[in-house]
C-alpha cells in the first residue's frame, strides 16, 4: 500500500490553505493533521463549502418573514409556506467552473446537484430554471460552450423528468472564458413531512445510498474556489460526471424511504462528498460519526481514504436511520435497484472518524470543519473601483443621432440578449408532469400549477450584470426588483428569494467592495418588497486572464397565484381595439442599456433610473390592477426598454398596434430615443379593454402611478409615431432568427 | 368499467401524467403496473408511457423490451388487447417488435419540445374513431429520438394498409416538410400495427387534455379508446 505523504506547510499551501489556516488546523487537532485530514480540511474550508469570505456579508440579508418555514442556511434549501398544507422548497446554485472546462458534464451535474438539494428535504422537484451568462456568440469557443451547456442541462433535466420552465440568459464579452451556469430547482412537499440534514441519536446506523464512489470530482470544491486560468484545462478530471437515470431512481427511492418513517436524517452529497455530509450532519446534531469506508460501494479498486472522502461522485446521499429500522430503508432502495450500504454509526464524541483497512485515517472534531463552527470567517479589504467615476461621467451628448428608428429597433431585436431564446428552450422538456401553464418564451415568468388546488407557483431568475457593474448597489436592487416585477406581471405575489452570487476574486479589494455593495442593494430591495432571502450559493473567482466577469448576483424569485383561473396574466395582446397604456416611472436615461451596448458598442453611464420606494408602490398597484381584472395583458419594460416590450407584445400575439409617444415624452421630459430605449425601471406596457379604461385611470391616480395612453391594438403592423411602420411578421422573423443564425453560422470550435 | 394499466419503468417520467389524464380528466379506471411484474393482471388497455425507461443510454427502449412486464404486454397485444405507446413507449413497442420500423436521432440531433399539429389520417382504429378524418390535432412533442424510419417495403406496406394514423402537419392540416420536427419518413408521427390494436406515437396526448395546458385535442385519442372498450 502507498504510504501517505508527510504533511508540511508546503503541502497545506498546495491544498489551497493559508499558513494561518494550517496553524488553526493544528490547533483544533492538537497535532499535525494526517494527509487524509489535510485533504478534508482543505475542501471543507474551501470558499465553496465554508463561505469564509462571504458569510459575514450574507448575514446582512433580510431572512425573516411569516411565510418562511426554514431560515437561510438551516437546511439544504429554503422552505416557504404556500397554504393548502403545502410548502415549497427552492434553491439556486452555480456550476460555473466545471462548465467552463467541460460544458456538457459541468452543466448536467449542476442540474443534478440542485435537484438533490430539494429532494433531500423530502420535496418532489416540480420545476427547474437556469440562469446563464456567456461571452459573445461571435466567438466560436462561446458557441461551443453554449451548445454544450444547453445540451447538458437538457439531457439531465429531460431524463430526470422535471420541466425546465423559465430562466434567463445574457451575452457580453465580459463573460468570455468564464461562463456562468446557475441552476435552480423548485419542489413541493406537504408541510410537516420535510426531512432534515441531521444525525441524531448515537448508535443510529449511517447508510450511504445511490451511485458507487469513484475518483471523479476529487477536489471539485477546491477547483471552484480558484480563478480560471490556462491550467484549468488540466483540471478537467475535477469535473464530475452525471447519471440522470441514477438520479431519477435516487429521487423515487429517497421519497419512498422517507415515507417509511425510518429516516432520522438525510443529506445529499455534493461538494466534498462524504466528508461534507457526515461532518455537517454531525455538527448540526452535536454528535459524531464513525464511518468504515471499506463498506461503501466503490466504483474502482485501490481507492485511498483521501480519495473516498473527497470524491464528488454524483447521485449519492447519506442517511441516518432509526436504529433497528435500517432494513426498511434498504428494502426500498433494493426495490429501485439502487445500492445502499450501512457504513457506520452515529456517536456521541463530537468527532467524525473515518476508518479504512482497519486503520483510523482521520479523526476530526466535526464542528471544526463547518460553516458556523470552526471554519474560518474573513471580512476582506474593500476599495471602490476607479472605473465607476469614469463610467458615470460619460458624455451622452457625444452619442450620434438616431436617423433610422426602424433599423435601430430591428438591430436591437437581433441582439441575442433580446431575441427569442427558442433555440435554447426547445431543447428542454418544459411540459413533463403536465403542470406547465406558461413555459419559457411567451411569458415574463414560468407558471406551474399545483394539481388539486387553485394555486400556481410563478418562478423567474434574473440579474442584469451590466447594471451591477455600473452601479453595484443599484444593480443589486434592480436584480431583485426586476425578478419580482416579472412575477407580478404574471399575476403572482412575490414571496421569497434564493440567490446565486457570482463574483470575481474576493482577495481583490475592488471585487470585494462591489460584492458588499451589490449584496447590500439586494438586501434593500428584499426588505422593501417583503421577499426575504431563503438561501443560495456564492461563487467567487469568476475571472479569466482578462479580469473579473460582470458582478452577477442572480436572483431566483418565487411567487404565488392563489386562483389560477382569475389571476393569471400574460404579456401578449388579446384582441384588436384594446387601448395600449404605459404604467410607471419616467423613461429617461440610456445608461447601461442594451441599446447603448448592442447598437453602439458602449457599456457606459450609470445603471438605469431606479427608485426603490416607487418600485414597491408600482408593483403593488400593478398586481392589484391585474387581480382586479382591469388588464388584458401586461409586460414589464426591461432589457431594450419600451421598444422591446412593444415589439414582444405584438410578436407574442400576432396583433399590431399604432403607438403615439407624444404623451409619454411629455410625461418623461425626454426625447423619442430615450422613451423607446431607456431601461429606466418601474414600468410596464399593458393593454386594456375600453370599458375598463376609466377604472384603470382612477386606480392609477389613487396609487400615484402614471398611466399614459400610448395607442390602440390592431392591424398587422407595429407603427410608432411616424418613425416605425413594420409588419409584425417581419419583426418576428428578426426576433426568432437571431440566435439560430449565430449558432448555425459555423461549427462551434473547442 | 374498462381498466387502463400504465406501465412504470424505473425511468418512466410521463407515467403520472397519463394516469392523471385518464383518472382525473377522463374519469377512467386506471392503475400502475411495475416493470418487475410478470403479469398485467386483469386489464382492458395498456399505456406504455414516455420517459427514459432504463436510462436509455444504449438505444431508447432497447432494454425495456426485456423487462418482465413487457413479455405479458406482447401476449396481451397478440390476443388483440389495446396497447398505446407514447414517445418512449412508442420506442419500446418498436424494440419489442409490436410495431414495424425504428427510431433515429432527430435530424438536427437535438431534443425538441414544442406544441405542433398532427393530421389524422385514419379514423378506423380504436384510437382515432372519434376524430374527424383529416383533422389537425394540437399535441406537443418532447423527444430526442423521434425520427421514424423503416425499409422501403415496410413503409410501402404501412401506407398501403393505412397504418399511418398521424402525420406532422401545419395548423391548417397541410403535411409539408416544414411541419416535420425530426426528419421522420413521410412525416410519420404515429402508426398502428396490422391488426390496428397497437398504436405508437411520438407526440404526447396526455399533455393535451386540459385547457390550462394549451390544448384538449389529446382527449380525443383516449376517448376513442374508451368508446371502443365500452361503447355508449
Amino acid at each position: 500500500m502507498l504510504k501517505e505523504p508527510e504533511v508540511t506547510l508546503a503541502l497545506a499551501l498546495e491544498h489551497g490553505l493559508t499558513a494561518d489556516e494550517f496553524e488553526k488546523i493544528k490547533g483544533y487537532l492538537g497535532r499535525v493533521p494526517t494527509f487524509t485530514e489535510l485533504g478534508v480540511y482543505s475542501v471543507m474550508w474551501s470558499e465553496h463549502c465554508s463561505y469564509k469570505n462571504s458569510i459575514k456579508v450574507l448575514k446582512t440579508l433580510p431572512n425573516k418573514g411569516p411565510q418562511l418555514l426554514v431560515g437561510a442556511g438551516e437546511e439544504n434549501a429554503g422552505l416557504v409556506d404556500i397554504g393548502d398544507g403545502l410548502a415549497c422548497a427552492f434553491k439556486i446554485e452555480s456550476h460555473n467552473h466545471p462548465s467552463a472546462v467541460e460544458p456538457y458534464q459541468g452543466a448536467a451535474t449542476g442540474v443534478g446537484g440542485i435537484h438533490r438539494d430539494i429532494f433531500t428535504m423530502g420535496a418532489r422537484p416540480v420545476a427547474a430554471l437556469n440562469s446563464l451568462r456567456f461571452g459573445s456568440l461571435d466567438n466560436p469557443r462561446v458557441r461551443f460552450l453554449l451548445d454544450g451547456v444547453v445540451h447538458g442541462i437538457a439531457d439531465y433535466g429531460n431524463s430526470f423528468g422535471v420541466p425546465t420552465v423559465a430562466g434567463d440568459i445574457f451575452f457580453d464579452p465580459a463573460y468570455e472564458g468564464n461562463p456562468l451556469v446557475n441552476a435552480m430547482s423548485v419542489g413541493l412537499v406537504k408541510a410537516g413531512e420535510t426531512a432534515s440534514a441531521i444525525a441524531p441519536g448515537p448508535g443510529n446506523p449511517v447508510i450511504i445510498v445511490g451511485a458507487s464512489t469513484g475518483r471523479d470530482g476529487i477536489h471539485g470544491a477546491t477547483f471552484a474556489s480558484e480563478e480560471i486560468s490556462e491550467e484549468s484545462e488540466s483540471k478537467r478530471p475535477s469535473v464530475q460526471v452525471g447519471d440522470p437515470f441514477m438520479e431519477k431512481l435516487l429521487l423515487e427511492a429517497t421519497l419512498e424511504a422517507l415515507k417509511t418513517g425510518a429516516v432520522a436524517g438525510i443529506q445529499d452529497m455534493g461538494a466534498a462528498g462524504i466528508s461534507c455530509s457526515s461532518s455537517e450532519m454531525s455538527a448540526k446534531s452535536r454528535t459524531g460519526m464513525r464511518i468504515n469506508l471499506d463498506l461503501a460501494p466503490q466504483r474502482e479498486s485501490g481507492m485511498t481514504a483521501y480519495e473516498m472522502l473527497l470524491s464528488e461522485s454524483q447521485e449519492r446521499m447519506l442517511i441516518v436511520a432509526h436504529k433497528g429500522r435500517e432494513q426498511e430503508i434498504l428494502d426500498v432502495f433494493e426495490k429501485w435497484d439502487v445500492s445502499a450500504a450501512v457504513i457506520g454509526e452515529v456517536t456521541d464524541t463530537g468527532e467524525v472518524e473515518y476508518w479504512m483497512h482497519d486503520e483510523l485515517k482521520a479523526r476530526i472534531p466535526a464542528d471544526s470543519l463547518v460553516l458556523g463552527g470552526g471554519a474560518p470567517v474573513y471580512e476582506r479589504e474593500t476599495r471602490r473601483p476607479d472605473y465607476l467615476d469614469a463610467k458615470h461621467s460619460f458624455d451622452f451628448s457625444s452619442l450620434p443621432e438616431e436617423n433610422d428608428y426602424e433599423a435601430a429597433l430591428l438591430k436591437l431585436l437581433s441582439s441575442p440578449n433580446i431575441a427569442s431564446k427558442r433555440w435554447i428552450f426547445e431543447q428542454y422538456d418544459h411540459m413533463v408532469r403536465t403542470n406547465t401553464v406558461l413555459g419559457p418564451g411567451a411569458s415574463d415568468a414560468g407558471v406551474v400549477r399545483i394539481k388539486g388546488t387553485k394555486k400556481a407557483l410563478v418562478v423567474k431568475t434574473d440579474c442584469n450584470g451590466r447594471y451591477v457593474h455600473l452601479n453595484p448597489r443599484k444593480g443589486g436592487q434592480i436584480a431583485v426588483a426586476e425578478a419580482a416585477r416579472n412575477v407580478v406581471c404574471s399575476g403572482a405575489k412575490p414571496l421569497a428569494v434564493t440567490n446565486c452570487l457570482n463574483f470575481g476574486n474576493p482577495y481583490k479589494p475592488e471585487v470585494y467592495w462591489v460584492f458588499k455593495e451589490a449584496v447590500g442593494g439586494m438586501g434593500d430591495a428584499c426588505l422593501a418588497l417583503s421577499t426575504p432571502v431563503t438561501g443560495g450559493n456564492v461563487s467567487f473567482y469568476n475571472e479569466n486572464p482578462k479580469g473579473a466577469v460582470f458582478p452577477t448576483p442572480t436572483i431566483g424569485m418565487l411567487g404565488l397565484i392563489d386562483d389560477l383561473e382569475k389571476q393569471l396574466m400574460t404579456p401578449g395582446y388579446k384582441a384588436a381595439g384594446h387601448v395600449v397604456c404605459y404604467l410607471g416611472a419616467k423613461r429617461t436615461g440610456l445608461g447601461g442599456s442594451e441599446y447603448l451596448s448592442w447598437n453602439h458598442g458602449l457599456t457606459e453611464g450609470d445603471a438605469p433610473e431606479f427608485d426603490l420606494s416607487y418600485e414597491t408602490r408600482f408593483q403593488a398597484f400593478l398586481l392589484e390592477a391585474i387581480r382586479g381584472g382591469l388588464l388584458q395583458s401586461a409586460h414589464d419594460c426591461s432589457d431594450g426598454g419600451l421598444a422591446t416590450s412593444l415589439a414582444e407584445k405584438s410578436i407574442f400575439s400576432g396583433i399590431g398596434a399604432e403607438i403615439d409617444l407624444s404623451a409619454l415624452q411629455a410625461y418623461s421630459g425626454s426625447d423619442v430615443r430615450e422613451c423607446l430605449f431607456s431601461e429606466a425601471q418601474s414600468g410596464a406596457v399593458v393593454s386594456v379593454a375600453e370599458d375598463k379604461l376609466t377604472a384603470l385611470i382612477k386606480a392609477s391616480e389613487d396609487a400615484g402611478i402614471a398611466c399614459i395612453r400610448l395607442g390602440l391594438t390592431g392591424g398587422e403592423a407595429l407603427k410608432i409615431d411616424k418613425l416605425i411602420a413594420k409588419a409584425v411578421s417581419a419583426i418576428g422573423l428578426v426576433y426568432e432568427e437571431a440566435i439560430p443564425a449565430k449558432m448555425n453560422s459555423t461549427a462551434a470550435a473547442v | 368499467m374498462a381498466t387502463f394499466s400504465v406501465l412504470v419503468f424505473p425511468g418512466s417520467n410521463c407515467d403520472h401524467d397519463a394516469y392523471h389524464a385518464l383518472k382525473h380528466v377522463l374519469a377512467a379506471d386506471v392503475r400502475f403496473v411495475w416493470h418487475k411484474e410478470t403479469s398485467l393482471g386483469k386489464t382492458d388497455a395498456v399505456i406504455v408511457p414516455g420517459g427514459f425507461s432504463y436510462g436509455d443510454y444504449l438505444r431508447s427502449g432497447a432494454i425495456a423490451r426485456f423487462s418482465p412486464v413487457m413479455q405479458d404486454v406482447v401476449k396481451f397485444a397478440n390476443k388483440g388487447g389495446l396497447v398505446i405507446g407514447i414517445c418512449n413507449g412508442f420506442q419500446i413497442l418498436l424494440e419489442a417488435g409490436l410495431l414495424p420500423g425504428a427510431m433515429l436521432a432527430n435530424e438536427n440531433l437535438k431534443f425538441r419540445c414544442k406544441q405542433l399539429y398532427l393530421r389524422t389520417e385514419q379514423t378506423d382504429t380504436p384510437f382515432s374513431s372519434l376524430i374527424e378524418p383529416g383533422r389537425a390535432l394540437q399535441i406537443p412533442i418532447a423527444h430526442g429520438e423521434g425520427n421514424y424510419t423503416a425499409p422501403p417495403e415496410t413503409l410501402k406496406t404501412l401506407e398501403e394498409n393505412g397504418q399511418v394514423v398521424f402525420r406532422y402537419c401545419t395548423a391548417l392540416g397541410d403535411v409539408v416538410p416544414e411541419a416535420n420536427p425530426n426528419g421522420s419518413l413521410n412525416n410519420i408521427a404515429g402508426i398502428v400495427n396490422k391488426d390496428r390494436n397497437v398504436l405508437g406515437m411520438m407526440p404526447h396526448p396526455e399533455r393535451a387534455c386540459e385547457t390550462e395546458l394549451g390544448s384538449t385535442d389529446g382527449r380525443l385519442i383516449f376517448e376513442s379508446m374508451l368508446n371502443h372498450l365500452q361503447p355508449a
